[in-house]
Formats: structure tokens, C-alpha cells, sequence
């Protein structure tokens, strides 16, 4: 039994595994080993032999220390057996379970049978000795004796387990996810349904709702994310959250628009709005709402849509702000001394356009 | 909108249709209304226990997002209409898409000088991403998608062109028809066009052609190199700008021939 090493039980790159066999108790000669009942493998390069409980406890021995082997019947409470004669042991021989043996045979104990099969591949690859074609990598130090190859095997095998380990959770974490999610959307399609049968009331003016009582179911629809489907008014979702809205617009964006000629693109609003809050920031469709509330509330701020040629007349101006197109004008000519706007004068009039140099 | 339910006789109808109604065994609408104030905190509080254990998920799973964003679709849910909303609230899906909004201005908005406010959504992503920086949330292409519809709302030409598999943003109101939009599509393995091969391919006259190119030119979106050897070739910045290794500066642009 000296003839064996510690081993991590991994194969190396061309050798490949023959045959194996469980519940098999290793023999130093006539005696039983100091090992439990575990597996024996056959590769074409070694023997290996390791625990069936304890997987860290593994030993090999390469088949070139075998001379020769024979069958030993099985008898009356004993198991059949395989016989192996060993060469003596190599000098730089890796430390295993056994420093010195008296005896130069082991034996194979074979207490779940499969001895017949074991046996018929061993004499092939004894026969064939493909070890001797393709050598394989020299086992690395393994630093002091047993600990070392122990240890290996615990961190290949330990690394591999967490990394399995890992994705199990992974996927496990997602797919609940993707349940949890599906609840959910049941009970948020409950409360689409609600707000789809009061809408029909509303419509229908089963009972006279307040206009309080509006402006809160407004504010139910607003919180899940439900379109309006009631009435296309001209305050737009009109809750208290967008008139507020529009408050803190008309102060924050005095100074940008004189900065600018008072005009500025709805995206720019967006953004200078969205980077100075940093966080809990508009939707596009808050800044809009919120915008058309302006007139209402009295703001002197105009929400006014370019039209489709991306440009304006003074006249044009004047009609969407409500103002003389004296004044329209002069606005104009400020923007564009700004550098804001720049003109295009034609035989169809004076347009002005967004510079976007 | 005057309010409704002032004044003795109003109030008087109204004692009227509730006492019908409660006859009939019909709910009305303003009891009804005040059950969905108490439906919503229940679902408001399992939202928040949705939150608790899977907001990382919406943060750092892109397809989680896909997966939710299709779900809430359909049954008539836009999550990110509002930064008030629940979902936006409590999951924090508001402010990634409506930041990612910001981003895709501001990235569109520092290249229009070159290409006329047209963009392929690839130079997009990957000018985004180089702008979140290495330590961002990552950022798919259906994020963008979703953020660019979004965008729509404000007007300022924000729209999508299907080219060539994926997709052309613009970010100008120029008016751009089929017309355009199949001229786009055309030059987009070359990044340039020239009105032979227009004819070619779509079998349109000379003059349907010119006229397409002329408007492409006019808006921006198109360069025009006559002194290519055969005949003019009209290129588009929007789509070889991943060839040239150099971007142009306004000044530059100025020089140049649009």
C-alpha cells in the first residue's frame, strides 16, 4: 500500500477514465487497509481509489508499478478479489496514506462484485499501456505529504461548488422575481379594471362626482399609471401634484429664460430641471402637464408648440403668447441678438428659426 | 369647469339618484371612488414588498426590465408616465429612464452640428455609455427605445426611423416622409447615396430623386461631396460617423459644405 499517493482525483489532459467500480475495500497484502469501503478507478494512466464518503480522501498509483495480477475467488463470507503485484516504490514518490509496507501486493476487494469487468479492462490497458504514449504532466509538489493534495482537491472542487452554487441562487433569485412580479401585475390589472368602471359611470353621470372628487380620482389614475380615459380637458391630468409643478417652474425658470430671450426648448426644460433635482425627477409627460397649466394659474409662462417648419413669424408669436406682435417682434429680435434665434428674411416674410450653431 | 353639486335643488337631484341607484343595487361612482383610495394602499403597501426584494433586479437586469415593462403594457399600465407614480416611487424605475432621458439630449445635442440631429441608435448607446461612465448601471438598447418614446411627449422632432435592423433617432423636427426615410435606408450600408443608385434600386425618376436629396441636404442631415470621381455622392454623418476616427467641432462644420 505504499506505492500509493495523495490525489486530487482529477484526470489530466489525455488521460482518460476506463472503468469504475464502487464498494471496494483496498488490501496491504493480506491485511485490510486503514481505508473504509470506497471506489476503485481505472484510467489509462493510473489506479485511483477514493472514499465513497469522504471525496477528499483519494489515493493513486500509476500503472506502471504494476508487474503483474490475478483473479482470487470469493469464498464463504468473502468477497472476490483482485490480486495486484507492485514494483517497489519510486524514490520521489508522493507522500500517501502508507510510508512503508511490508508487502509488495494489494489486493482488490471487490464486496459489490464487477471484479470480472474491472479485471477484463485492466489486462487491456496493461496490454496496451497507452501511459507510455501519452505521458502526462508530472504531479506538482503538494508541499507536506497528505495536506497537500487534500488541499488541492478542497480548492478546485470548493471553487467550482461556489460558482455552481452562485448561479443556482441567481436563476433561483430571478425566477422568484419573475413570479413576485407576476402577483403583482394581477393585482395591478384589478385596479385598471376599478378605475375603467368608474370612468364609464363618470361618463354615464351615475351620480354626480365633486369636483374634488375629480381631481382625486385624477390623482389615483396619476399614482398606477393609468391614462386619463375620461375627458380630454384642457388643464391635462390636472392634479394638485402638476399645479405645484407648475409653481416651482414659473420661479425656477425666470432667470434661464431672460438668460435666454425668454424662450427655451420643452427638452432643455427638461433637462435643466431634471440635473438640478438629482433625484425623484420629472417625467416628460409632468413637465407638459404641468406646462399647460400655466395659463391657468395665471404664470407668466407660455407652453407654445414651433409650428411644423421649425420656425416663426412676429405674427405667429403674437397669436400663441397672447401678445401685440409689436412686442412678439421685439421679443424675436431680442432672442436673436442672443443668438438664440437667426432670421431668414424672404419675399414670404421675416421667419425666425432656432440657431443651432 | 363649474362645480357641480352646489345649491338646494342640486343637492336635492342628487339625494334623488343615490336613492335609485342604492335601489337598483349599483355602486355610484363617487363610492366607488373612495373603494379604490383604500384598493390603492393595499396595493400601494404589496408594491412595497415587491420593492423590498426585487429593486435591484429592475436596477441591474435588463431583461428584468424588458419583462416588466411588457407586463405593465399589457394591462394598461405606463409605469414611467409620471415621477409621481408608485412604480416610479417605490421602484425607481422613474428616475433611470427619465435620467437616461437627459443623456440621450444631451448626447444628441452635441452632435447635431455634425449630423443634422440624426443619429444611428448604436453611435447612441455606446456615446451613452461612455458618458455614464464605467461604474453606471448598465444601459441596454430597449432602455433607450423606451426613454426615446418617452421623449416624444415634448415634441422637438424626437422620433425613430427603422434602417437597416435597427433604428435611425432623430432628434430634430425636420419633416422627414417615406420618402426620406427609403433614401435613408438605401444609403445606409455605404454610408452615402448618389441619385444613379436611387434610380436604380427604387426606380424613381431624376427628379424625385433630386428632390428628396435636395430637402436631406437642406435639413442638415446630408453632405454633399461633388468632386467624387464619377458622379456626386451624398453622404450622411448619421450613419458613416463610426467610420471617421475624428469629430468635427462646430467651427469646423461651419467650413464644410451642408
Amino acid at each position: 500500500m505504499d506505492r500509493f499517493s495523495w490525489s486530487n482525483g482529477l484526470l489530466e489532459i489525455n488521460e482518460t477514465l476506463v472503468i469504475q467500480q464502487r464498494g471496494v475495500r483496498l488490501y496491504d497484502g493480506d491485511d485490510k487497509a486503514k481505508l473504509d469501503v470506497g471506489v476503485v478507478l481505472l484510467s489509462t494512466h493510473r489506479l485511483i481509489w477514493r472514499d465513497i464518503k469522504n471525496h477528499e480522501c483519494c489515493i493513486s498509483m500509476p500503472l506502471s508499478q504494476i508487474i503483474f495480477f490475478e483473479e482470487q475467488a470469493a469464498g464463504i463470507g468473502k468477497s472476490a478479489k483482485i490480486v495486484i503485484h507492485l514494483h517497489p516504490p519510486l524514490v520521489n514518490k508522493e507522500p500517501g496514506p502508507y510510508q512503508h509496507s511490508k508487502y509488495s501486493y494489494i489486493k482488490l476487494s471487490f464486496k459489490e462484485h464487477g471484479q470480472i469487468e474491472f479485471y477484463r479492462r485492466l489486462t487491456e490497458e496493461m496490454t496496451q499501456k497507452r501511459w507510455e504514449n501519452t505521458p502526462v504532466s508530472q504531479p506538482i509538489s503538494t508541499g507536506t505529504g497528505s495536506q497537500g493534495g487534500r488541499t488541492r482537491a478542497v480548492g478546485i472542487v470548493g471553487i467550482e461548488r461556489k460558482i455552481e452554487e452562485k448561479r443556482k441562487e441567481t436563476d433561483k433569485n430571478i425566477s422568484e422575481a419573475f413570479e413576485d412580479l407576476s402577483k403583482l401585475m394581477v393585482k395591478a390589472k384589478e385596479m385598471v379594471e376599478v378605475s375603467r368602471s368608474i370612468a364609464n359611470k363618470i361618463k354615464d353621470k351615475q351620480g354626480d362626482i365633486t369636483e374634488d372628487e375629480t381631481i382625486r380620482f385624477k390623482s389615483y389614475l396619476l399614482s398606477m399609471g393609468i391614462a386619463n380615459p375620461v375627458t380630454r380637458e384642457t388643464h391635462g391630468s390636472g392634479t394638485h401634484y402638476h399645479m405645484q409643478l407648475a409653481k416651482q417652474l414659473g420661479d425656477m425658470l425666470q432667470a434661464p429664460l431672460e438668460e435666454r430671450g425668454g424662450m427655451m426648448a420643452l427638452t432643455e426644460v427638461y433637462c435643466l430641471v431634471n440635473r438640478a433635482r438629482g433625484m425623484e425627477l420629472l417625467s416628460p409627460e409632468d413637465l407638459v402637464n404641468a406646462c399647460k397649466m400655466f395659463e391657468s394659474l395665471k404664470l407668466p409662462l407660455r407652453e407654445c408648440r414651433v409650428s411644423e417648419k421649425g420656425s416663426l413669424t412676429a405674427e405667429e408669436f403674437a397669436k400663441l403668447l397672447g401678445l401685440s406682435v409689436l412686442l412678439s417682434k421685439e421679443r424675436l429680435l431680442l432672442a436673436e441678438k442672443m443668438g438664440h434665434l437667426c432670421r431668414d428674411d424672404s419675399v414670404e416674410g421675416l421667419r425666425f428659426y432656432p440657431n443651432l450653431f | 369647469m363649474h362645480r357641480r353639486g352646489v345649491g338646494a335643488g342640486a343637492i336635492a337631484k342628487k339625494k334623488l339618484a343615490e336613492a335609485k341607484y342604492k335601489e337598483r343595487g349599483t355602486v355610484l361612482a363617487e363610492d366607488q371612488i373612495v373603494q379604490m383610495s383604500k384598493q390603492l394602499e393595499t396595493f400601494k403597501s404589496h408594491l412595497e414588498e415587491f420593492a423590498s426584494k426585487h429593486k435591484q433586479e429592475i436596477r441591474k437586469n435588463s431583461q428584468f426590465r424588458v419583462q416588466f415593462q411588457e407586463m405593465c403594457a399589457t394591462i394598461g399600465v405606463d409605469p414611467l408616465a409620471s415621477g409621481k407614480g408608485f412604480w416610479s416611487e417605490m421602484l425607481g424605475v422613474g428616475d433611470f429612464y427619465y435620467e437616461l432621458g437627459v443623456q440621450i439630449i444631451e448626447v444628441c445635442l452635441a452632435l447635431k452640428h455634425r449630423n443634422g440631429g440624426l443619429i444611428t441608435l448604436d453611435e447612441l448607446h455606446q456615446r451613452v455609455l461612455k458618458g455614464r461612465g464605467k461604474y453606471a448601471q448598465d444601459v441596454s438598447q430597449d432602455d433607450l427605445v423606451r426613454a426615446i418614446k418617452k421623449l416624444k411627449v415634448m415634441g422637438n422632432g424626437f422620433g425613430m426611423i427603422p434602417v437597416g435592423g435597427s433604428y435611425l433617432v432623430q432628434s430634430v423636427p425636420a419633416e422627414l416622409n417615406m420618402d426620406h426615410t427609403v433614401v435613408l435606408q438605401l444609403a445606409e450600408k455605404k454610408g452615402y447615396v448618389t441619385v444613379s443608385e436611387i434610380k436604380d434600386s427604387l426606380k424613381w425618376e431624376k427628379e424625385r430623386a433630386s428632390h428628396v436629396l435636395d430637402h436631406l441636404l437642406k435639413e442638415g442631415l446630408a453632405w454633399l461631396d461633388s468632386q467624387a470621381a464619377g458622379e456626386p455622392q451624398y453622404w450622411l454623418p448619421a450613419l458613416f460617423s463610426e467610420l471617421t476616427s475624428r469629430d468635427i467641432t462646430p467651427e469646423e462644420a461651419n467650413q464644410m459644405t451642408p
